[in-house]
This record gives structure tokens, sequence and C-alpha cells, in this order.
């Protein structure tokens, strides 16, 4: 193991490690707690510029309770889960069948076509913006949650694919050709022998479409406005027009959009981290 | 009768046949469709896009390679372009500094799995959330970075109100989430690392520093891999911080191409979609180099499987 293991080193060297510990974790993490802070103070803390003194008294229930009814921050929160839940579903059912394709058989055009998911996966979304942004309004789907699911299942189908692609490989090929001497067809090798298998592909996937997706605001932007539509990361530019420099229900509002994401991470936590570092190790 | 169900055999068994070669048109076929529809084509659209003036709702009239040339006398493009460089370069400091990170976190002691977690948070939070904490923390009357300048007897600095120093604040936002990720390939790929080969190398005296370059590092090339391709992707695709935190200013001084694009096209400055096109074929163009370069290594690799 490297660096050396800390129980193998000298004993003041082990001391300090251990304070160092969390005093680099508070560092690090100071702009949330900061702002974690800011969310429990109450109004009259920031008209008299005690803005990073201890709260002078504890208004968390209050503020909180305001962005719930106040503003319009629960109907964005909607908004959120129901772009997010199914464009997860809609993004790791196409890949697990593109991901199956590509991983089993080997054909031509195999590794063309994997190559177009890979690198459609990597281009600027500006490059999409304008035609992707015409095509929703002839639709008729222009600022309808419907119009933005379509289109992010659709570009997270290349990120997806080249995760399933390469988790398929992984797996031993002699079970299908074990079935196919059998005779099981090739649907049902597909159901009934792989898809088992990639149960956690799925899972790790579905964290990591999901954190994508709840976080993105750059197509929140362009295909939608409004209450109706708009997911909370740009619901909470309104929410702060509508509160400017009330940095208390700011923060408040700025950790509710923050947290299904967050929520997510620590209950899924191994298949998150199994998902992003797919590929870091050989 | 009989004609039928001989047809339905022959049928079954022509599928019974052609059954390995089909399959995985079958099953690629949603997916292929959805791709091309929605980023493949849409891709070919920006070209020829930029090759008109189009307010987005009239009649487009073509003007050949007028965007391109208007593009050439752009001073707030040139501006855009060379923030584009800085991010590119500063942003890869996420990829040393995610090393040095998870270096000082591989270790047993109790309760560093939390510690781990916790040190991956930024990651997952929404860029929008990073770019609003930021902001506050480089806020010239309250933010706590003019009061630690004045601690240590420095003068204010109103980083986001300055032009030479906005998009380097605006970077540094974009480092802790970064860095947080590139800490946990790290974290992934040191404990791959072969220990046979460490006590190899602490047998023939390497320690410290040598250890780490000469042994360590190699051994980690997957994960810095994966780390690059991520980073320099991240920083081409910056758009949510510098919305959030300076929308382009002051005077334009924090624009990146992805944000003058969207500027141009899209904002109460105006709806110039061809013009947009065009400095997004510019930003496709420059991604396009790594993309190709990302597309090589990978096929180097397919090929030596």
């Amino acid at each position: 193991m490297f660096p050396t293991p800390i129980e193998r080193t000298s004993r003041s060297w082990q001391i300090t490690y251990q304070t160092l510990l969390p005093l680099a974790l508070i560092l690090w993490l100071l702009p949330l707690i900061a702002v974690a802070i800011f969310s429990v103070k109450p109004d009259s803390d920031f008209s008299n510029a005690n803005y990073w003194g201890w709260p002078s008294s504890f208004e968390g229930f209050t503020n909180y309770a305001l962005v719930f009814t106040g503003s319009d921050m629960p109907q964005y929160l909607l908004n959120s889960f129901k772009i997010t839940i199914p464009t997860v579903i809609g993004a790791v059912a196409l890949s697990c069948m593109t991901g199956f394709a590509l991983g089993i058989y080997k054909f031509k055009a195999n590794i063309w076509i994997f190559f177009m998911f890979v690198a459609g996966n990597f281009v600027p979304f500006q490059i999409l913006m304008v035609p992707v942004r015409d095509l929703t309004l002839q639709m008729g789907l222009y600022n309808t949650i419907t119009g933005l699911v379509l289109f992010h299942i659709a570009f997270q189908t290349g990120f997806c694919t080249l995760f399933m692609r390469n988790f398929i490989r992984a797996l031993p090929f002699e079970l299908i050709e074990a079935a196919r001497v059998e005779g099981v067809s090739e649907w049902r090798i597909f159901w009934y022998v792989v898809l088992p298998l990639m149960k956690p592909a799925i899972a790790a996937l579905s964290v990591l479409i999901f954190t994508f997706i709840w976080n993105d605001y750059f197509w929140a932007v362009v295909l939608t406005q409004g209450v109706e539509s708009q997911p909370v990361t740009a619901g909470i530019t309104s929410f702060n027009a509508q509160y400017r420099a009330a940095y208390h229900l700011m923060s408040a509002g700025s950790i509710v959009a923050a947290l299904p994401p967050v929520a997510m991470f620590f209950l899924m936590q191994r298949h998150f981290i199994a998902g992003l570092t797919l590929g870091a190790v050989k | 009768m009989a004609q039928a169900s001989v047809t339905e055999t022959r049928q079954s068994s022509w599928w019974h046949r052609n059954q390995q070669q089909l399959t995985p048109w079958l099953f690629l076929a949603p997916g292929i469709l959805f791709f091309l529809f929605y980023v493949i084509f849409p891709i070919f659209q920006s070209f020829n896009l930029s090759l008109y003036e189009w307010d987005g709702l009239g009649q487009a009239e073509f003007v050949g390679l007028y965007n391109y040339e208007e593009l050439y006398w752009d001073d707030a493009f040139y501006t855009s372009l060379k923030n584009n460089v800085i991010w590119l370069l500063l942003y890869l400091l996420a990829i040393p500094a995610g090393l040095f990170i998870a270096l000082f976190l591989n270790q047993t002691v109790t309760g560093i799995r939390l510690y781990k977690s916790l040190f991956f948070f930024p990651f997952v939070i929404s860029q929008v959330v990073v770019g609003l904490v930021f902001t506050w923390f480089y806020d010239p009357t309250f933010g706590i970075l003019n009061v630690l300048l004045g601690a240590v007897g420095l003068p204010p600095l109103n980083v986001l109100g300055d032009e030479n120093w906005v998009t380097v604040g605006i970077i540094v936002a974009g480092l802790w989430p970064q860095t947080a990720y590139c800490m946990i390939l790290y974290l992934t790929g040191l404990n791959a690392v072969d220990p046979e080969q460490i006590e190899a190398g602490r047998l023939d005296g390497a320690k410290g520093w040598r250890m780490l370059w000469y042994i360590i590092v190699p051994q980690l090339r997957p994960a810095t891999f994966i780390a690059f391709v991520v980073t320099i992707i991240g920083a081409l695709r910056s758009f949510d911080l510098i919305s959030i935190m300076t929308n382009g200013g002051p005077f334009g001084a924090s624009r990146v191409l992805s944000f003058y694009m969207f500027e141009v096209a899209l904002s109460e400055y105006g709806f110039r979609m061809g013009y947009g096109a065009a400095i997004a074929v510019v930003l496709f163009l420059i991604m396009l180099a790594f993309i190709a370069y990302f597309l090589w290594s990978m096929y180097k690799e397919e090929k030596a499987r």
C-alpha cells in the first residue's frame, strides 16, 4: 500500500495525521458549511452584518418552511423528479439493449457504432443547441417535461452505451456460448442470461444518470421556461430573484435543491463510485 | 391452411438461420435511431446553419461564410477563446490535486470511509449551487475571501468584478468538484496498485517522491487517462458556473465559447442562430481534436486485446 500505512509510521506522525484529517475536511467543505449555517440564521443577522458569526438564534425551521410554502420550490422539485426518473429508466433501458448488441456480437460495423456513441457523448452541448431547440419547438414539445426527457434519454444513451458495453465485455462469454449450444434463442439469452448479470451495472448507471440529470442546468434553460416545466436547477435562479439578498432563504433553497442527489449518493455510494470509476483499474 | 403453416415454418427457419446476424441490429435500432435523431443529425444541421443568417422565426437567409468572417473580426470571440485556453490549462490542476488528496486519504484509520465520501461531496452537488456558494465566498461586501485577505494585511479584492481575476475565480470554483472527481478515480486506482512492486521498490531503497513517480504513477495510468478525459471535456463544457456567477461579465471578460454562443443565439442580446452556430462549430472542432485522440487511444487498446 502506498503511502506507507499509518500504523507502521512513527507515533508523532500518527497523531499529526489524525488531527490533520478533520482539519482538512473542514477546510475542504468550508463553503458548504457556510451555506448550512447561513440557512439557519435569522434575517436580522444579515442586516446586522453578522455574516460569518454564530447564528444569533436558530431559525432553521422557519427558513426551510418558508422555502416550501412561500415559493414555487415544491413545484420545481416535483418537475425535477418528473424529468429525472423517466430519463433514468429510458436511458438505462435503451443502453441495456445497445450494450448487449455491441458487447456480445461480432460484426463489422460494431466498433464504428460504438465509437459513434462515445464521440456523440463528448460533443459540446452548443453544437446541438439550436437544432434540438428547433426540433423540440416543431414537435410542439418546447417548454414541456416530455421534450426535455426525450432529449436527455437520447443524449445519455451515448454514455450509458459506453458503460454497458464495457461491462458486458467483461462478463464470461462461455455462459452465452453454453446457452447457444443448448438452443436458447438470442432474445432469451438477453433476458435470462445477460440481464440478471447486469444488475450491478444497472444500479450504478441509475444513480449516475440520476445525478447528472438532476444537476443539468443548460438544457433546462434551453428547452423550458416557467414554473410548469423547469427543474429545480433553473428554478433556483428565479427563487433567488424573488428573495434577492435574503441569504438565509437562498441558502435554504440551495440546500433543498442539492439534497436529492446527495441522498442518492449516500444511499447508493458503492454503486455510484463503481460507476464513476469504471475503467480506472485494469 | 396447410400452405400457411408451410410458409410459417419457412419463415421461422429463415429467422432461425439468420438470428445471430439480425439480433444485434434489432437491439441497436431504438438506441441508434434516438441518438441519430437528437445528437448526430443536429451536429450536421449546426454546420449547415452556420452558413445562414436566421433569427429563429422568420426565413433563413444564406450568407455563405459571412458568419465566420464576422467571427474573425469579433473581439468578444477572441476573449472567449483565450478564456477557453485558460480554463483548459488551469482545470488540469484538478488531476495532481486529486492525486494529492487521494494519497492523503489512502489509509485505513477508523472512519476513513466517511472521510472519503465527504471529500467527494462537492462533485454530487449541482454546479448551480457551487456557483452560488462561491459567489458569496468572493462577495466584496461580506465575502470570507476579503476577510481572510484583510487578516493577512492584503487589500480587498472584488474577484468577480475584476476583469483580470474573474476567469480564475470561476475556475477555482470549478476545480472544487473536479478535484473531488479526480480524487475518487485515483483512490480506486491506488487500491489496485500491486503491493509486491511497492515492496520490491522499498527493498531497492525507493521512497517518497521517487517511489510515487517511478512505481505508483505508472500503475495509475488508466485512472490518469480517465481523469484527463473528464477534465478536458469538463473544461470545454463550462457554462453553468459562468452563467450563475457572472453571466459573462464584467463587460464580457469571463465569457467562454460555450457561453458566448448561448448569449448570441438565445438571450436578450439577440437571436442570431446562424452566428451562434458558427461559434458552436469552432468549439466543436476544438473538442473534435480531443475526441479523436480519445477514440484513437481506445481503438489501440481494443486492438491490443
